[in-house]
Order: C-alpha cells, then sequence, then structure tokens
C-alpha cells in the first residue's frame, strides 16, 4: 500500500548542506501497525511529513520515491495530493492544546473533511461526526459537537483529532507522537482506541514515538532511526527480545522499569 | 485580585462613556436622515451670526443657515465617508495582507514594498495627489482616503496571517487537503478579528479626522454640502464675532472621535 524508497530529505541552509533523513525505506501493508522510534531530531517526524505531504516542495531536496496505491507523493500534482490528504492519509500531531482551531466548534472541525471530499448534506454530517466521535469512545458525542476546543481536555481533544483524522475511513494513519502531551493512563486509553480502530477499520497506522513501552504494546513492526538512519528493522517481538544493534539496546535499557511492586495511591 | 476589579472597573467606564457619546452622536446622525429642524441648506440673511436662541439651539452661520441642522447633515457626510473609507481600506487591505502573509515569497516582497512606499508618504498628502487626479467630492474622497488607508490594514492582516498560518491547527487543515484559499478566508481570518476590530475602530477615528482635514483645506467635500470640516474652515473667519460657530461642529468631531476611541479601547481589552 505505501512503499518509501530511498528517500533522502536535505535541507539546504544558504550555503550548507545538511542530509537529516538518509535513504529511508518503508514498505507498509494495509492494515498494518509499524512503529517509528527514535530520539529527538533524528528525523521521525520530517519523514512523516513528506509522507504526508507537508514539507515544502521548494527550500529542500528531496530524493527518492514515496508511492502510495501507484502515486508517487512526491512528484504528484498538488490536486492528486490534496484528494488523498485527509481521504486516504490522514496525520495526528503531538500536542493536542493547538491541533484544534480555538475559534470553530469542535463539530465543524471533525465535519471539515467532509466538507472537502464530499457533497454531503449537512444531516449527513453530521451523522457521520457523531459517528466518529463516538468511535473514539467520546462520551456525550452531541454535546461535545457544539462545545469549543477550550472546553474540553488534552485527553478529549486528541481523541478529537483522532475522529477527525478518522472520519473518512482513511487507508493509513500517521500518528506523529500522539500521546507524548497526555498523562500515562490518558496515554494507555489512547494506544487501546488505536487497536480498536486498527482492528476494526483495517487502518494502517504509522506510529512515531520515543517511548518505547508504547510501541512494543501496539506495533507490530519497528523501525528504530537514529541521525537520519534507520539503523533497525524487525518485527516488535524480535525488537524488543534480540536486539541487534547498540543503539536499540541502550533505547530499550532506557524504559522504565517497575520490578519493584509499589503502593497504589490512595483513594480520594 | 483588588487590582483585578479595578480593572474592570475602568473597562465599564470607558465602555458606558463611549457607548453614551456613539449613541448620541449615532442618534443625531440618524434623526438627520430624516429630520432636521431647518433645511440645512436654507440661507437666511436675516438671521446671520446668532448665537444660542430658541429659534436655533446652536444658532446660525455666516449665511444664517441653521447650525443644528447643518451639523446632522454634516455629521451624517462625516460619518459615511468615514465609513466608506474603512470599508474599502480593510476589504482590499485584508485581500492584499492575507495574500501576502500566507503565500509569502516573492509576492510579499512586492506588496509589502508597495506599502512602504505609501506609507512614507503621508496620508493626506496622498489623498491629495488622489484628489488631484481623480477631482474633489464625496466619492472621491472616499476613494482616495480608502486607497490612502489600504497599506495599514494590509501590515495588520499580514502580521497576523504570518502568525497564525504556522499554528498546528492551519497544518492539520493543510493535511486533510484544504485548499490555500479556504485556508486563508475560512480558517485563518476569523482567528485575526480580534485586531481587525481594533484597527477597524482606530481606522475609523483616523477617517474622521482625515475628512475633516481635507474638507477643511478644501479638497474634500464641496459647498453646498455641509461636513464639520468644511464649517470649521468657513467659521475661522468669525473666531471672535460668532465664537459658537466654531465651537459647535468642532465638539461634533471631538465627540465622534472620542466616542469610538473609548468604545475600541474598551472592546478590544476585552476581546
Amino acid at each position: 500500500m505505501l512503499q518509501v524508497e530511498h528517500l533522502t530529505i536535505d535541507f539546504q541552509d544558504d550555503k550548507t548542506e545538511e542530509t537529516l533523513v538518509h535513504d529511508f525505506c518503508l514498505t507498509m501493508n494495509p492494515g498494518e501497525i509499524i512503529g517509528l522510534v527514535g530520539e529527538s531530531g533524528s528525523g521521525k517526524t520530517l519523514t512523516a511529513l513528506s509522507i504526508a505531504g507537508l514539507l515544502k516542495r521548494s527550500g529542500m531536496k528531496k530524493q527518492g520515491a514515496i508511492y502510495f496505491e501507484d502515486t508517487d507523493l512526491l512528484t504528484c500534482s498538488r490536486t492528486d495530493l490534496r484528494n488523498l490528504q485527509g481521504k486516504e492519509i490522514t496525520m495526528v500531531f503531538q500536542e493536542p492544546m493547538t491541533s484544534l482551531n480555538p475559534l470553530k466548534k469542535i463539530g465543524w472541525q471533525v465535519e471539515e473533511s467532509l466538507r472537502i471530499h464530499t457533497s454531503l448534506s449537512k444531516q449527513e454530517r453530521y451523522q457521520l461526526a457523531i459517528e466518529s466521535m463516538k468511535a473514539v469512545e467520546l462520551k456525550e458525542a452531541e454535546l461535545i459537537y457544539h462545545q469549543y476546543p477550550h472546553q474540553l481536555s488534552g485527553g478529549m481533544r486528541q481523541r478529537i483529532m483522532i475522529a477527525a483524522a478518522m472520519i473518512m475511513n482513511p487507508k493509513l494513519l500517521i500518528a506523529d507522537e500522539i500521546t507524548t502531551a497526555l498523562d500515562v493512563t490518558v496515554q494507555a486509553q489512547i494506544i487501546e482506541l488505536l487497536k480498536k480502530l486498527n482492528r476494526e477499520k483495517k487502518t494502517a497506522i504509522l506510529f512515531i514515538s520515543h517511548d518505547l513501552s508504547l510501541v512494543k504494546r501496539l506495533c507490530h513492526r519497528v523501525l528504530v532511526m537514529q541521525q537520519g538512519n534507520v539503523v533497525e528493522e524487525n518485527t516488535s517481538l524480535e525488537i524488543f527480545q534480540n536486539p541487534k544493534e547498540e543503539y536499540t539496546r541502550q533505547l530499550i535499557a532506557a524504559i522504565p522499569k517497575f520490578d519493584k511492586k509499589r503502593k497504589e495511591l490512595p483513594e480520594c | 485580585m483588588k487590582v483585578r476589579q479595578q480593572f474592570k472597573r475602568t473597562i465599564s467606564f470607558n465602555r458606558i462613556v463611549g457607548s453614551l457619546i456613539t449613541g448620541l452622536m449615532v442618534l443625531l446622525i440618524f434623526v438627520g436622515i430624516f429630520y432636521t429642524p431647518y433645511d440645512p441648506d436654507a440661507m437666511n440673511a436675516v438671521e446671520k451670526l446668532q448665537g444660542i436662541s430658541i429659534r436655533h439651539i446652536l444658532g446660525t452661520d455666516h449665511l444664517g443657515r441653521d447650525l443644528l441642522s447643518r451639523i446632522m447633515e454634516g455629521s451624517k457626510t462625516t460619518f459615511f465617508v468615514a465609513f466608506f473609507t474603512v470599508l474599502i481600506g480593510a476589504s482590499i487591505g485584508m485581500v492584499l495582507g492575507a495574500l501576502s502573509g500566507y503565500l509569502g515569497g516573492i509576492f510579499d516582497r512586492i506588496i509589502m514594498g508597495i506599502n512602504d512606499v505609501m506609507f512614507a508618504f503621508p496620508s493626506i498628502l496622498l489623498a491629495l495627489v488622489m484628489i488631484a487626479l481623480l477631482g474633489t467630492g464625496k466619492i472621491q474622497v472616499v476613494i482616495a482616503l480608502g486607497i490612502a488607508f489600504v497599506p495599514s490594514f494590509t501590515r495588520i492582516v499580514r502580521a497576523e496571517f504570518i502568525r497564525i498560518k504556522n499554528m498546528d491547527y492551519i497544518e492539520n487543515a493543510k493535511l486533510i487537503g484544504v485548499k490555500p484559499l479556504r485556508i486563508m478566508f475560512v480558517h485563518i481570518l476569523p482567528n485575526c478579528k480580534t485586531v481587525l476590530l481594533s484597527a477597524i475602530m482606530i481606522g475609523f477615528n483616523n477617517a474622521v479626522l482625515a475628512e475633516a482635514g481635507m474638507s477643511f483645506l478644501g479638497i474634500g467635500v464641496q459647498p453646498p454640502d455641509a461636513s464639520l470640516g468644511r464649517m470649521l474652515s468657513e467659521s475661522q473667519s468669525y473666531l471672535f464675532s460668532s465664537p459658537m460657530y466654531i465651537f459647535f461642529p468642532g465638539l461634533a468631531i471631538i465627540l465622534l472621535v472620542l466616542g469610538l476611541s473609548l468604545l475600541a479601547e474598551s472592546l478590544s481589552k476585552d476581546l
């Protein structure tokens, strides 16, 4: 479904040229969850943005090809790209606090892709939006539909973002550090939600994170990136049980462990 | 807490006084559309330059015309000239600012270059050149001032667009395939409304003053049309013999500008 071939991204900053992503290859099958891990600045987000078609076409050199069902996203026309964006490929960002337009109602924002890609009536759009919001386990979807972003918590906003991304039933969802700004319990809920969406709607998910414990719980396959290079690629099980690269081993060692059973927080 | 309360009180003071004054002027203007005590252009050689009296509440001018009627008429002219000036300036400025802020690059440079050139001239001077090209009259004043007001709106809108276009929610809109024009005017523009509203109110005040200034210099509204600036310039020869003649048109200008300034300030603090 998605095939990234030898993707190389160079930034041309005045005179010095810098390679940020080097020879990145990825093949993604429908319904697969792939984890992309690595430290800050390793090129995870840049890769994701180029797959989503958000990188500027000028100002940086891009080599290689990104095929999404036979369309090369790097060279196809803008109209073709726009037709894929939001419909087949969607993305959710890290920061739920700023990803929603503060002046528009939640419902309006969830519906926006329908408005762009379909010609459904207002009533049909409303139905789909409510359905999509219920699918991400938002209670009182009808109420939230008429609320503004500032009235929702971070976890709820991230659910809204996922609902908005999933409303067209895309084939690929790119989740760029979507759990980073959330607290641990909400993180766990969002992971479960992604699993459920993947199971029910067969959406492939490219899960970008630096939190390996989440990647372990969610992903089928894992790519480890370091300074723009893919250093290791394997199934989730293999990566965590016998990592081959030193860097991967270090990353896994950095996962906080709870060997000792600690006392739970008292209920208040 | 106390500071906050005090802060709130000043806001409401501005708002109350501002809306009272603006309300008074708007009332005067709207009543003036349907009814004036006398025909504002009817001359009366017998009752020239009279002070306050029962027959003429605010007195008469050097041609015996009723001053209250003329102020009502003049405020109306000034108000509508200012209104359409801001309408033209804000709409063109908005579109140019949106395009240059959002697109950036060469287009932005060209627009901002022209803008800077226009900023280099005082707006009155610019309007003067325009009047020389277009001729005098109400519509010409509106066009001349409107164009002179475009740069300030362009700048404000451009700055807001540059700030907002890098927000996550705009990236998100791009990501779901929204076309650039829709992003500009549906996703970004509503977020500029706070700044734009203050700019429009300040612009309106400047337009009132600019129109009055141009009419005072004789290049604005032409006689017999009444205009507050025109009345000021006509009355300056009678400054000592009939001080009320210059006082009331001046007061009308002050009230129009002051009311809106106070209102704009309280609103911009609120938003």
